[in-house]
């Protein structure tokens, strides 16, 4: 927040710290301690070890893996060979190597979790945010907004969350664009009963009040107040749905609702099927794609946990 | 840690006490209440019905080349097909046809099959209810037993390596448990070749006892991967509700009379912490008919989930409408159910 303040930082001679210099150094503090207090949870650090490792992978991978060997017609071995030195994970049926498949699937499902995921998690906070807010300090009118927004939420919840993706994903254009939109328009209501509950216990601090009473707008009090707040519980909440983004994406993959064209690792599975690996015992085609999917989904939920136990102090008593 | 918090979203806090014992007060309140429930629920299931219609009609894609895809049909085909099922009509006409239909129970005409949606969805209800009710119960069961042995006490070493076990089986997609399970238990290869049938639920020649035992072997590799997948959540909520019991007051009493543990924790925490799992059972039900999807469609159980599979591909917009009405409707009742049942089991929230 102090970093898009376009004010040229204070010339103060006196070595008295001006309020935004004891701001800073608060706020480091506090990172510090959060910092430490995660880094005494373990399954939160291995899960975070193995995201960045999965992630520089991801990311690097154009650097050690040729696109050409990837496309059907420019695969280097033949069909089906089992796992050797030159292909550590195998063949699949057209001869591309499994283990590049699946480093470059990690690009398509992670982006896809992490983007769908951020869809949700907006539409879960700022749904959530203005019901709560609204709800404890907007008068009748504000009343009648939180209700109907709450009203719309607690239906979604209702809804069965694959059944509605996939019915997304089935009448709105193919593409990986739709599997973001089906995926993050579905998940995001749990998100906003939560942030809800966390408006309400914010917004009956003092500090709020005081906000307001010195002409704070609901704007104002909204962004600089309760959103700070609120974005630890919206963190954890985050890198949870991550972990069920990417199982949902893998889902929808699985059911024939993914773009074809792109390799995620739910549609490697899906190939993988197509192509008799069940039947036939072709397991290094099979086990690789999902337990890349378990990884990946369990490491975002023992950070979410950590992170959880970390902010939470009632279950970091507990646990 | 007091033993007032524990997790109920109810009503809580409604003034039990202080209202006068009996009278016709009570019956009124018990009355609107359920009633609020009911008008919830059926307002619910109303939105479900017009989403569900526009969802399938407004957005791209045309029924009636989907219906033909691949054929050559003339343009005099196409105009009698739409006759047929009554897409030439204004889209408000449609509508109001439908929703006099679901009155009368009719989910309208699966074009796929070209057979009533509600006939296809009664003929595959059964084997839907059996694979999903089983599963649900034995995942509850072994959930919360499992949930009450680590919760009561949390950071030992059984909590430890249950909690993992369970959150790496939550983390694994359901499909890919069952296409496993398949290759080393069923397919011809693996630790134990053909030891389970991989699709289907009865041998078809069985008769009597013998079918008994043939759909019971077709269920042991569904019910297993259903249950791996879903257990977590009732061991979660399980343990998180008999630590939050941990410290009340009557566990140190019943201690304090010198009962044993296991005792203690059979008799007194753990009837008190099921409390709260048993809105989660009810919640769980609901979405579990349309949880079976991806088993049922690896396993090629002939239920509602590869029903919904099968219409998915075509696509069947007559029978996935109707499918995803029915899914919802589901949960609805089910919420519907937990939110009245809940309140005779806990007086607390009583209205």
């Amino acid at each position: 927040m102090t970093g898009l303040d376009p004010r040229p930082a204070p010339r103060a001679p006196a070595p008295v710290p001006s309020p935004r210099v004891l701001a800073r150094r608060r706020r480091r503090r506090a990172l510090g301690r959060f910092a430490r207090s995660y880094a005494h949870n373990r399954a939160g650090m291995a899960g975070l070890v193995s995201l960045l490792l999965i992630a520089t992978a991801a990311l690097t991978a154009p650097l050690f893996i040729d696109q050409a060997h990837l496309t059907v017609t420019g695969a280097p071995g033949q069909a089906y060979e089992p796992p050797s030195p030159e292909y550590p994970l195998g063949t699949d049926n057209f001869g591309r190597s499994v283990l590049d498949l699946i480093i470059w699937g990690a690009r398509v499902s992670l982006a896809v979790g992490l983007l769908a995921t951020v869809v949700s998690v907006s539409l879960g906070t700022l749904i959530g945010v203005t019901a709560g807010h609204f709800g404890s300090s907007g008068g009748t009118g504000g009343r009648i907004t939180s209700t109907v927004l709450m009203r719309i939420t607690d239906w979604f919840l209702v809804l069965p969350t694959l059944v509605l993706a996939v019915a997304l994903a089935a009448v709105l254009p193919g593409g990986t664009g739709t599997i973001i939109a089906a995926i993050g328009l579905t998940v995001w209501p749990p998100t906003a009963r939560l942030v809800r509950a966390q408006t309400l216990a914010v917004e009956a601090r003092p500090y709020v009040e005081r906000a307001r009473a010195l002409g704070g707008g609901h704007t104002h009090v909204m962004l600089w107040h309760v959103l700070p707040n609120v974005m630890p519980v919206v963190l954890a909440q985050t890198t949870l749905l991550v972990a069920t983004s990417i199982i949902a994406e893998s889902t929808l993959a699985f059911l024939g609702m993914g773009d074809p064209t792109t390799i995620s690792w739910g549609g490697i599975l899906e190939a993988a099927r197509t192509a008799g690996a069940v039947s036939a015992g072709i397991w290094w085609y099979m086990v690789p794609p999902g337990l890349a999917i378990a990884v990946v989904a369990l490491s975002f939920t023992l950070c979410g946990r950590a992170l959880e136990s970390v902010i939470n102090p009632r279950l970091r008593e507990n646990s | 840690m007091t033993s007032t918090s524990t997790a109920t979203d109810g009503p809580a806090g409604a003034p039990t006490e202080d209202a006068p014992a009996g009278g016709g007060g009570r019956a009124r309140r018990v009355a609107l209440y359920v009633l609020g429930r009911l008008t919830t629920a059926v307002v619910s299931l109303g939105a479900v019905i017009v989403a569900g219609f526009f969802l399938f009609r407004i957005l791209p894609g045309d029924p009636v080349r989907a219906m033909t895809e691949g054929r050559e049909v003339s343009l005099e085909q196409e105009a009698e097909l739409r006759r047929q099922f009554g897409l030439d009509q204004p889209l408000w006409s449609q509508f109001f046809d439908y929703a006099g239909g679901l009155l009368r129970l009719d989910l309208g005409v699966s074009f796929q099959y070209r057979e009533p949606v509600t006939e296809l969805i009664l003929e595959r209800l059964g084997p839907t209810l059996l694979l999903a009710g089983t599963g649900t119960i034995v995942a509850a069961l072994l959930g919360l037993f499992l949930g009450a042995r680590a919760g009561w006490r949390p950071g030992g070493r059984g909590d430890r390596v249950n909690t993992a076990v369970a959150l790496f089986f939550w983390s694994v997609p359901t499909f890919w448990l069952g296409l496993l399970l398949i290759v080393l238990l069923a397919s011809g290869r693996g630790f134990f070749p053909g030891l389970f049938p991989t699709s289907g639920m009865v041998a078809p020649d069985a008769t009597g006892i013998e079918a008994v035992l043939s759909t019971a072997r077709h269920m042991v590799l569904p019910v297993v991967t259903m249950v791996a997948v879903i257990y977590a959540q009732y061991l979660m909520i399980m343990r998180s509700s008999l630590i939050d019991e941990k410290g009340a007051d009557y566990l140190t009493t019943a201690r304090a009379k010198g009962l044993r543990d296991g005792l203690v924790r059979r008799r007194h925490a753990v009837p008190n912490a099921l409390l709260p799992t048993v809105t989660l059972i009810f919640l769980n039900l609901g979405q579990v008919v349309s949880g079976v999807i991806l088993v049922e469609t690896v396993f090629s159980w002939p239920g509602l989930g590869h029903l919904f599979y099968s219409g998915l591909h075509v696509p069947d917009l007559g029978l996935v409408q109707g499918l995803f009405v029915l899914f919802a409707a589901s949960v609805i009742l089910m919420n519907l159910l937990a939110d009245l049942v809940y309140p005779l089991l806990d007086p607390r929230v009583r209205p």
